[in-house]
């Protein structure tokens, strides 16, 4: 009985500081420090309102915007979740047959792999430079700009985050997007 | 019976009965000792009831279940043989014993002195009896009056007399041994059935074998072990369920029999009265398991310095004469005091006189001379003869002696420089004093043994440490402590500080071993951790002593210690070897099991073995021939060698940790290659 | 990309070793001040009250452990229920389940964080930082006192007294590295906000609901305390509770330094740094075999897409994120089973089957090196066995720094070992066989039977992580992992606590040239092979059916 009430003595002391002390801590450094991101890097349009997270993905399929990659929750940024896939399983064969020809990939112009392959919480914000090159022929046709034009902007967006410890670019396609619809 | 050749596993003397032994102790009551075995002869008798439900109901694929049956039944009888030869060894050396133990008449002595004769088996406790030339002693006990020389050629192999005697520290004698002069008065003390040879004869058969603490947790190791095995051959049929198909009963017993350590299971009681056995040929008793692996653990290890380290006799190697005395007169002089001393110094005295200085020995007789013994209150002997007394002795004794111990300072300063120079020598200094006048001092040399330098650099090596007990004085010591190369001494030692030493070396976590003989030796033999007693010590020391030395030889403490760490490096080499094992069992069976359920499995096949039948027999038929053919390492014990832990661990973990993981791989190819040959598979 | 992989890895774990260093050294002096008189003793001693001056043999330790753990297990029990009524919760979340709420607070008081459920989608702010948090900080201090009591006990002194160990390691261990790494991950972009989720209406349209929160505070201490629970369902994987490469490497070392650092604060409460040089070594090894094996085929590319026109060139990308680079994803994967911490930068379940198998051979062997505290507790154990073995090798009765092992502390030892195997194996077996695992599968085949194994393996090694395609949120489910991971918390903390009991009762010998040597390589090779065989060869014929099967029948 005395241990019950040491241990609920801890409990309190503990929650107190761990729990209260900590997080109140925590969150007064991220408000004054990184506002931005500690409120979920959002971004807002000139009207004010929440347009995204630079962070999330969000959904594109008209041909005039770049795709991110494909999503097993379909963005939906409250329940985020991955494929779960096996790369062995039979339904990732259906899913890339699927998306092949929804980008009219050939053996001759094959699509990277990252536009194919879902990530692991279906939000990744970002898609690899192929990704976006390859995607630059189909937006510049649907928005009737020169491909050179949305090159320089895919290129002039491609990020390597991780220096030298990383191959190949990134580009976080809403931010892409934003940009192509501000040309 | 000293130092025996064990008998040779294939000696049809041993053979005979230990192939009945095999089928007899497939007893479940003998089996249910050992739970690794145990196990395997459950899973076989359900497989055999199996087989012959299948037999009757006409099943296919019996010939295989068949052979797996056989050799399921082979490993546990190959198992039971191990034990069975170990055994027999045994009892070979007790059935020599038994002869002796033949049936005796005891005088039994009433009160009023008279005897009348009795069956040696009725004796009690506490009885007194009479024994007379001829006569076999009935039982074990102390002898209260009378001095007899004694035959102990029954229990030592040493066939010349001894002495025992009331009082002292010979007082002890055993049942069994015949007396071969005058007589003595025994009181026993121990009944009949529970004597030193009884204990002796069911020592090295076995019978009363304990496990010992070291041997049940291996076997606790063995069970948890076997216990992990079912687990994972218990579930498989579901895991198989799940990829839709099943595993056969006899294919799942034959990967958990062959999974679980059925080697050092099946060898592991063999082991055990094999290192028992070894230290019975080396002619030591142990009362107990215990005590052999305790002296595997020993750390110190005490040892009388005078026949251990050094020969036992000193020997007098010079005359160092006082200023103004002549050599040859303190020559003389020593001479005349050794004459009668029959000890092994004292003749050596006689010796070196007549030798260095022609001095003949002379007769006492016609000397008139009367011999004054050495008393432990006088510490000297010497003669008088004509009004004149020449006496020798411990220097402080002889000086103490002098005139009341007034001495004129120069000469006890130029009698205790002589007498330091030769401490420092480590000899003994002897002075001689003839009149009352001090002629100078003997020096006595000891001789340290031969190679026993060697033998104690060793022993660092294992980290064991020797301190040399002696009763000399602390330079002396020192002198030959540095000279045998032990690491400590204990100089001018009572059996207090032997106590003393004992229980402050365990203080510091040490583990204590020394040997004694007399019943001052008891209180410290019993507090070290092993004590081993000497045979011809008295009755307590026997009672307080963990072990006895039948040949009463101190030295062999340094032996007995080998064969402590060579009993359970037995034991933990062919643990690993057993469980090293395993890998390639796992890859012989895992994809035989499962390559119908996924062909790609064959990949997992890398012994190439034929078929999965032929690898599934060929790793039970493995596991079953280990056993075979590890049993004379286990009745030899591996090979000991004195390099330190870490270099023994290198060692042991090469030979049988590698070698338990290869040599499997190469034998089961071997057998699947003649069982396809064959066409068993 | 080998160069780099390999120039990658050894950063993370080389220089989280050398970082772990003097953080070993600060812990095992907060932990065990000399002369039990650090600053803070008093005031932890007055908060516990007069339960805290008491030295405790190791039965009162044990049973301070198991009372403790009660009450916090009843306290998160009762904040999920009533979570619809207590504040901070934006997003009002109702009522759960209760065999959900068993599983999840035995999940969270077990430090093992396995999670059959979603915390944006299940849980208020309240619940997952009063309850869950709470308990990321107070389970990884119990874990942590273990092997300080542990380490006392072998150096020969007292256990100590829980109460005051478990304020140590929450207060003076847990609570400072939490704010240090807390206030890196905010700088690398972690949200960290108490307003609720917001709509947002996307470039084409659509509405877009983002769940945000308190995730800085939650993550940090999420992989400090090896507990893995996420904020968000795919945890690290979510681009708001891991933002960015940088913040994946901060979270990587956050997940291995405490558990690296309770090897040098064992050795060095014990007084013995060669010896956990030794152990260090072994995990160290184990760590970076499996670190080998899951990047090197997880370079394989996704199977599934061989035969269509898809450039692979980087691997397996299914279930990564690429801000992470190829290697973060497979080296996660080990480092987060190498510790149990369960939490995730890429999802295992669709790994390549040989490269999702490592992540299991971590948890099986769960040692190297292990949950906070814990993973040195079991290698404890295994250090029990082969010191057994090797003891016996050279001829002496077993010793363990001088402690005699016998019968009894070998039964302890491979009893603790054995349970874990037998609720990894008899678990698998039974959903294996029966619709409770066949009927939640999300892959077929092989692949679907290493689902259950993995379900079963990361619940006996309190990890968390999970193949998590399974539908794992089921009554069945819910309540035998919850067992599980009861049983596999509490038998290897109290079976090592009892062996150094019975232990340290008996007279200590001196080490000498003579005695086994727990310093050098012999012994570690030792050490090494009896995890092998005894720890990982039992799951052989479990692994031939999951992943090997279906790497040969697959792959290529």
């Amino acid at each position: 009985m005395t241990s019950l009430l040491a241990s609920l003595r801890l409990t309190v002391a503990t929650m107190a500081i761990c729990v209260v002390g900590y997080s109140a801590a925590v969150w007064a450094f991220a408000q004054a420090v990184t506002p931005e991101t500690a409120n979920g890097s959002l971004i807002t349009n000139a009207e004010g309102q929440v347009i995204g997270s630079s962070q999330i993905a969000q959904g594109f399929s008209q041909p005039g915007y770049f795709w991110p990659r494909p999503s097993a929750v379909d963005y939906n940024a409250a329940g985020a979740a991955g494929s779960n896939k096996s790369p062995t399983s039979e339904d990732l064969k259906t899913r890339g047959a699927e998306i092949v020809e929804a980008y009219g990939a050939t053996a001759e112009n094959p699509l990277p792999a990252d536009l194919v392959a879902m990530s692991g919480a279906g939000l990744d914000p970002h898609i690899s430079e192929a990704g976006a090159l390859y995607q630059v022929a189909r937006v510049a046709e649907a928005r009737g700009l020169q491909p050179a034009i949305l090159e320089n902007l895919v290129r002039s967006h491609s990020e390597a985050p991780g220096g030298f410890l990383m191959s190949g670019k990134i580009v976080n396609v809403l931010e892409l997007n934003l940009a192509l619809d501000a040309l | 019976m000293s130092q025996s050749k064990p008998a040779s596993m294939f000696d049809a003397r041993i053979m005979g009965p230990a192939l009945r032994g095999a089928f007899t102790k497939l007893h479940p009551r003998l089996l249910a000792k050992n739970p690794v075995m145990f196990v395997v002869a459950v899973v076989s008798a359900l497989c055999t009831v199996l087989f012959v439900k299948d037999l009757v109901t006409g099943a296919e694929g019996l010939g295989f279940s068949f052979q797996i049956i056989l050799w399921l039944w082979f490993t546990l009888l190959f198992a039971n043989f191990a034990e069975a030869v170990a055994e027999g060894r045994g009892k070979a050396q007790a059935e020599s014993l038994r002869k002796t133990r033949t049936e005796t008449t005891a005088k039994l002595l009433d009160a009023s002195g008279n005897w009348r004769s009795v069956p040696g088996e009725s004796l009690k406790v506490g009885d007194v009896v009479l024994v007379e030339p001829g006569d076999i002693i009935p039982s074990d006990g102390e002898v209260i009056e009378g001095v007899a020389s004694v035959n102990e050629a029954a229990i030592t192999g040493e066939s010349a007399p001894v002495i025992r005697e009331s009082g002292g520290d010979r007082s002890a004698v055993t049942g069994g041994t015949q007396v071969l002069s005058d007589w003595i008065k025994v009181r026993i003390s121990a009944a009949a059935g529970s004597t030193f040879i009884d204990r002796m004869i069911s020592l090295v058969e076995g019978a009363e074998r304990q496990k010992t603490p070291n041997e049940i947790a291996l076997n606790v190791m063995l069970a948890g072990l076997t216990l992990i095995f079912v687990m994972a051959t218990a579930t498989i049929p579901a895991f198989a369920g799940y990829a839709g198909g099943s595993v056969p009963v006899i294919v799942l017993v034959a990967l958990f029999v062959t999974l679980i350590p059925t080697t050092i299971g099946a060898l592991v009681s063999a082991i055990g009265i094999a290192g028992m056995d070894r230290l019975v040929r080396f002619n030591v008793l142990a009362m107990s398991g215990r005590a052999v692996e305790a002296a595997g653990d020993v750390d110190t290890l005490l040892l009388d310095k005078t026949g251990t380290i050094t020969l036992g006799n000193r020997q007098a190697t010079e005359f160092r004469p006082v200023k103004g005395v002549a050599e040859a007169e303190l020559a003389d002089a020593a001479q005349l005091a050794s004459l009668a001393d029959e000890t092994p110094e004292g003749r050596s005295i006689v010796v070196l006189a007549k030798e260095k200085y022609g001095i003949r020995a002379r007769d006492m007789q016609s000397l008139g001379a009367t011999f004054v013994p050495f008393t432990a209150q006088s510490r000297m002997s010497g003669v008088d003869f004509d009004g004149t007394t020449i006496r020798k002795g411990a220097v402080d004794a002889v000086l103490k002696s002098v005139a009341g111990g007034r001495v004129a300072s120069e000469k006890l300063r130029e009698i205790q420089g002589i007498s330091d120079a030769i401490a420092k020598l480590g000899g003994t200094p002897l002075a001689v004093v003839r009149n009352g006048q001090l002629l100078g001092v003997i020096y006595l040399k000891d001789i340290v043994k031969g190679g026993i330098r060697e033998r104690f650099a060793e022993l660092r090596q294992m980290g064991i440490r020797t301190v040399m007990i002696t009763g000399d004085n602390p330079m002396t010591a020192a002198a030959i402590a540095a000279e045998a190369g032990v690491d400590d001494f204990l100089a001018e030692a009572t059996p207090e500080m032997k106590l003393d030493l004992i229980r402050r070396e365990q203080a510091k976590g040490k583990l204590v071993a020394m040997c004694g003989d007399g019943t001052n030796d008891a209180p410290a033999l019993a507090q070290a951790d092993v004590g081993v007693a000497m045979n011809t010590g008295t009755v307590a020391a026997r009672e307080a002593g963990n072990m006895v030395d039948l040949d009463s030889d101190p030295t062999k403490l340094i032996e007995i210690v080998g064969i402590g760490k060579q009993l359970l490096m037995t034991r933990g080499s062919l643990t690993t070897f057993s469980i090293a094992n395993d890998v390639a069992k796992y890859f012989a069976i895992v994809p035989a099991m499962f390559v119908a359920l996924y062909p790609g499995l064959d990949s997992l096949n890398i012994m190439g073995l034929a078929t999965p039948q032929s690898a599934i027999l060929s790793a039970i038929i493995f596991n079953a021939l280990i056993i075979i053919a590890l049993i004379p390492l286990s009745l030899k014990g591996v090979a000991y060698k004195a390099i330190g832990a870490n270099a023994l661990l290198r060692r042991n973990l090469l030979i049988y940790g590698l070698g338990g993981l290869v040599v499997p791989f190469i034998g089961i190819k071997l057998i699947d290659v003649i069982i396809t040959t064959l066409g068993l598979a | 990309m080998t160069l780099q992989a390999i120039l990658f890895v050894l950063i993370i774990i080389g220089g989280t070793a050398l970082l772990s260093w003097p953080l070993g050294r600060y812990m095992a002096g907060v932990m065990d001040p000399k002369g039990g008189k650090g600053t803070m003793t008093g005031l932890f001693q007055a908060i516990v009250g007069p339960l805290g001056r008491e030295e405790q043999g190791w039965k009162a330790y044990v049973f301070a452990i198991l009372a403790f753990n009660i009450v916090i297990f009843t306290v998160v029990y009762l904040i999920q229920t009533f979570q619809g009524a207590l504040p901070f919760n934006p997003d009002g979340m109702g009522a759960v389940n209760p065999d959900l709420m068993f599983n999840t607070a035995a999940s969270f008081t077990t430090n093992t964080n396995l999670q059959h459920y979603s915390g944006e989608a299940t849980y208020s702010y309240f619940t997952q930082l009063g309850g869950l948090m709470w308990l990321q900080f107070v389970t990884p201090a119990v874990g942590l006192a273990a092997p300080t009591a542990m380490a006392r006990a072998l150096s020969g002194r007292a256990l100590g007294n829980f109460w005051v160990d478990l304020q140590r390691a929450t207060f003076l261990v847990l609570l400072p590295l939490s704010l240090v790494f807390a206030a890196l991950l905010v700088i690398g972009g972690l949200p960290m906000t108490f307003e609720g989720s917001v709509v947002a209406t996307t470039l084409e349209g659509v509405q877009q609901t983002i769940a945000r929160g308190p995730v800085a505070a939650f993550v940090t201490i999420k992989q400090l305390g090896t507990n893995g629970g996420g904020f968000f369902g795919p945890n690290s994987t979510h681009p708001l509770e891991n933002v960015s490469f940088y913040t994946n490497m901060i979270q990587m070392v956050a997940i291995i330094i405490v558990p690296m650092a309770c090897v040098w604060m064992f050795a060095r409460i014990v007084g013995r740094i060669k010896h956990g040089f030794v152990i260090f070594a072994v995990m160290l090894c184990f760590v970076l075999i499996k670190t080998a094996g899951s990047v090197g085929f997880e370079t394989a590319p996704t199977q599934a897409f061989n035969d269509l026109p898809i450039a692979q060139d980087v691997g397996n990308l299914e279930g990564k994120e690429l801000r992470f680079g190829a290697t973060g994803g497979p080296l996660w994967a080990v480092l987060t089973t190498a510790t149990s911490n369960g939490s995730v930068g890429a999802m295992h379940d669709s790994l390549n089957p040989l490269a999702g198998m490592m992540p299991m051979v971590g948890m099986w062997l769960n040692e190297s090196f292990g949950g906070v505290g814990v993973g040195m507790i079991n290698m404890f154990l295994y250090i029990v066995v082969a010191v057994f073995v090797a003891g016996m090798m050279i001829g002496r009765t077993p010793e363990y720094l001088g402690w005699r092992i016998e019968a009894r502390e070998v039964k302890l030892a491979l009893f603790a070992l054995l349970a874990h195997g037998a609720f990894i194996l008899l678990g698998t077996a039974i959903f294996a066989a029966t619709p409770w695992g066949a009927e939640t599968l999300n892959n077929s085949g092989p692949h679907g039977f290493s689902e259950i194994l993995y379900e079963f393996t990361s619940a006996a090694a309190n990890n968390g992580s999970g193949f998590e395609g399974l539908g794992d949120n089921t009554v069945p489910w819910n309540i035998t992992t919850g067992l599980v991971m009861i049983f596999s918390r509490f038998i290897p903390i109290i079976l090592p606590l009892a062996i150094v009991g019975f232990m340290s009762q008996k007279r200590r010998a001196t080490e000498s040239s003579g005695t086994l040597s727990v310093e050098g390589g012999v012994f570690a090779t030792m050490l090494a092979v009896t995890v092998i065989v005894v720890g990982a060869l039992t799951f052989f014929p479990a692994a031939t059916l999951g992943p090997i099967a279906e790497h040969v029948m697959y792959m290529n």
